[in-house]
């Protein structure tokens, strides 16, 4: 019984953070500017933010000091700005991350 | 209908890279579950309900020890948190109501939120059909992910450690991506170096927050030195 009102909480809080924004603003012409402005400005922010979100529990100082992840990071982006395809990108950088990791280069 | 199926024929060679990382940590997820004690219903429930792999994986920890409420939503809030963030680029995009606008709200994910907002699909492909084409194969891949765990999870003997890595680099094409599109970059730049710093000042437990409202703080103070024009291809939503 406890553990469906564990579950029942994580989804409530879950949906109502989720939900505020919608719930502040309810029509687009009543949104303040400011906040129309956050919804466009917000995304690259939060794009550069989740790789960092990604790689947080990564020891960089330490082991292998992070390096399958910089790397393949590095190699997504570059392969990305030279052929522009998003499958090929994140394929190749993931398969290069998997031997990084499951080789134990560094 | 027919626009439904165009819209999902659209986004799903754009899920892939959801689909390779979902399906993966699911299966990473559900396999926990079956441990702490909670089979494919529970499993299932969660995927469905709570819906957010972060608080899903704290969840198998405080589902095995019985956890307070209280202790339970504090936890929950401080992972999501970011979550919050998301809708403001959404207001503008959803539809005003209906269940349609309900059920993309649920199921807004770091990567259903990337892949919203990191596209302009053509004109023959309804916007809002697409975002809910996105939104539901996103969550069925984790769903379906998350009960194959629980399940047969235990049955897979190929090392596939590091695939999850699919979503990460998922994030840091669309970084490049908005990069190439956008004229200024005082954002993206903002973003990285607020989150980079806070990482090494505060640590993984403690940087999240303090990071989201920074970020927010320095838009919103920068705002006269921000254009939000775009360079290559319109801006459908204005």
């Amino acid at each position: 019984m406890h553990s469906i009102l564990i579950i029942a909480v994580m989804a409530l809080v879950n949906l109502s953070l989720r939900a505020l924004p919608f719930l502040l603003f309810r029509k687009e012409n009543k949104t303040p500017k400011i906040i129309l402005y956050l919804g466009k400005a917000l995304p690259p922010a939060m794009m550069s933010f989740l790789i960092v979100y990604c790689v947080r529990s990564v020891d960089f100082s330490s082991g292998n000091h992070g390096l399958p992840e910089l790397i393949s990071i590095a190699a997504a982006m570059l392969i990305h700005s030279w052929k522009r395809n998003t499958l090929l990108s994140i394929s190749i950088s993931t398969v290069l991350y998997m031997v990084l990791i499951q080789t134990n280069l560094f | 209908m027919k626009n439904l199926m165009k819209a999902f024929q659209y986004a799903f060679p754009k899920t892939i890279p959801v689909m390779a990382g979902y399906i993966f940590l699911g299966i990473a997820y559900g396999l926990l579950m079956q441990d702490a004690g909670f089979g494919i219903v529970w499993t299932a429930v969660c995927s469905l309900f709570v819906y957010s792999g972060t608080a899903q994986f704290l969840g198998v920890s405080l589902l095995s020890v019985g956890a307070p409420l209280l202790q339970t939503a504090l936890l929950t809030f401080i992972l999501s948190f970011r979550h919050f963030f998301y809708g403001f680029s959404m207001i503008s995009r959803y539809p005003e109501k209906g269940w349609m606008k309900g059920y993309l709200i649920h199921s807004l994910s770091d990567e259903t939120y990337a892949l919203i907002v990191g596209s302009n699909p053509p004109d023959y492909v309804d916007q809002k059909n697409y975002y809910f084409a996105v939104s539901f194969l996103d969550q069925m891949y984790w769903v379906i992910g998350s009960v194959a765990g629980a399940s047969v999870g235990s049955l897979i003997t190929i090392d596939l450690t590091g695939i999850d890595f699919a979503m990460t680099a998922l994030f840091a094409v669309l970084v490049v991506e908005q990069w190439k599109s956008r004229k200024c970059h005082t954002p993206a730049l903002i973003g990285a170096g607020v989150s980079i710093l806070m990482l090494l000042i505060l640590g993984p437990e403690q940087f999240l927050i303090p990071t989201l409202l920074i970020v927010t703080l320095l838009l919103i103070a920068f705002r006269k030195h921000i254009s939000l024009q775009e360079d290559g291809g319109a801006d459908n939503h204005a």
